[in-house]
């Protein structure tokens, strides 16, 4: 069988998406967690001495803390399962993979299991952000060295 | 007060429904997804547009994955306005050092803490 005919009979096998109810979990998932991440900045602006704009750094760290407990009590995957999408894109999401990659690598020892696994997934997202970030910020301060646009 | 809350619920939610077309309607696997919103979010930022969106949604924009990328390139944008061309190197984890620390900290506790039962 070639490629394109198994394609065909895994298209026509496979259930078929049901995206609109996913795309609506995947909405109130993701809106939840941010609200819940809006309330968390709250606390931090209205008890410690952080800004709008300053409160995101304690918030996140807040937020891949109690992303780590849900992990840690198999009740992170549950909303994976409800939310799709809703609970990946979250720091929540990026948490769970370090997190859960962690925990099920431990039987091969702290050092090659765990040190070795932790960022299975969550390595791509670092690599492809720290070099995106790398050839905009590189572009945007040739461009400017040059004269073309301004900070 | 009030609408800032209503604000990071629906940019959160609409962030998310983005990467939920990815997952089903373009196929991708989550890491792919997730490289992807990184991305946007670094090269929106090189275009000046995420922090206004921060400034409006709060949460919503701060929360998702896409804030990481907004701000290892803003880091490096203003380590690199102030020294040049090598501020570029030195301020790319300034802003997000939390998030990574963090990270990697609680993931190492909770594999001390935590004992593996079945796929989590």
């Amino acid at each position: 069988m070639d490629e394109k005919k198994y394609a065909k009979l895994e298209q026509g096998m496979s259930p078929k998406t049901p995206l609109v109810r996913n795309m609506v979990f995947a909405f109130l998932t993701g809106g939840t967690i941010c609200l819940i991440g809006q309330f968390i900045s709250l606390f931090y602006m209205s008890f410690f001495d952080f800004t709008e704009r300053t409160a995101s750094n304690p918030t996140v760290a807040t937020m891949i803390f109690i992303a780590m407990l849900l992990t840690g009590f198999g009740l992170y995957k549950k909303i994976g399962q409800f939310g799709g999408a809703g609970s990946a894109v979250p720091i929540t999401g990026f948490s769970n993979a370090v997190v859960s990659a962690a925990i099920e690598h431990k039987s091969e020892g702290y050092v090659l299991g765990v040190g070795g696994n932790m960022f299975k997934l969550a390595g791509s997202v670092i690599l492809f952000g720290v070099f995106s970030a790398f050839a905009v910020a590189l572009i945007k301060t040739i461009l400017v060295k040059l004269g073309v646009v301004s900070w | 007060m009030i609408s800032i809350f209503i604000t990071a619920f629906i940019v959160g939610g609409l962030i998310c429904v983005i990467g939920q077309l990815l997952f089903d309607v373009a196929k991708l696997t989550p890491a792919h997804t997730l490289c992807i919103l990184v991305v946007a979010g670094s090269i929106l930022d090189g275009f000046g547009l995420y922090e206004p969106l921060i400034d409006f949604a709060g949460a919503g924009a701060t929360v998702p994955i896409t804030s990481f990328g907004n701000s290892l390139t803003h880091g490096a944008m203003a380590e690199a306005e102030k020294h040049g061309l090598i501020g570029v190197l030195t301020g790319m984890f300034e802003v997000t050092s939390s998030g990574i620390s963090a990270a990697i900290l609680f993931g190492f506790i909770a594999s001390v803490f935590f004992k593996p039962k079945g796929k989590i």
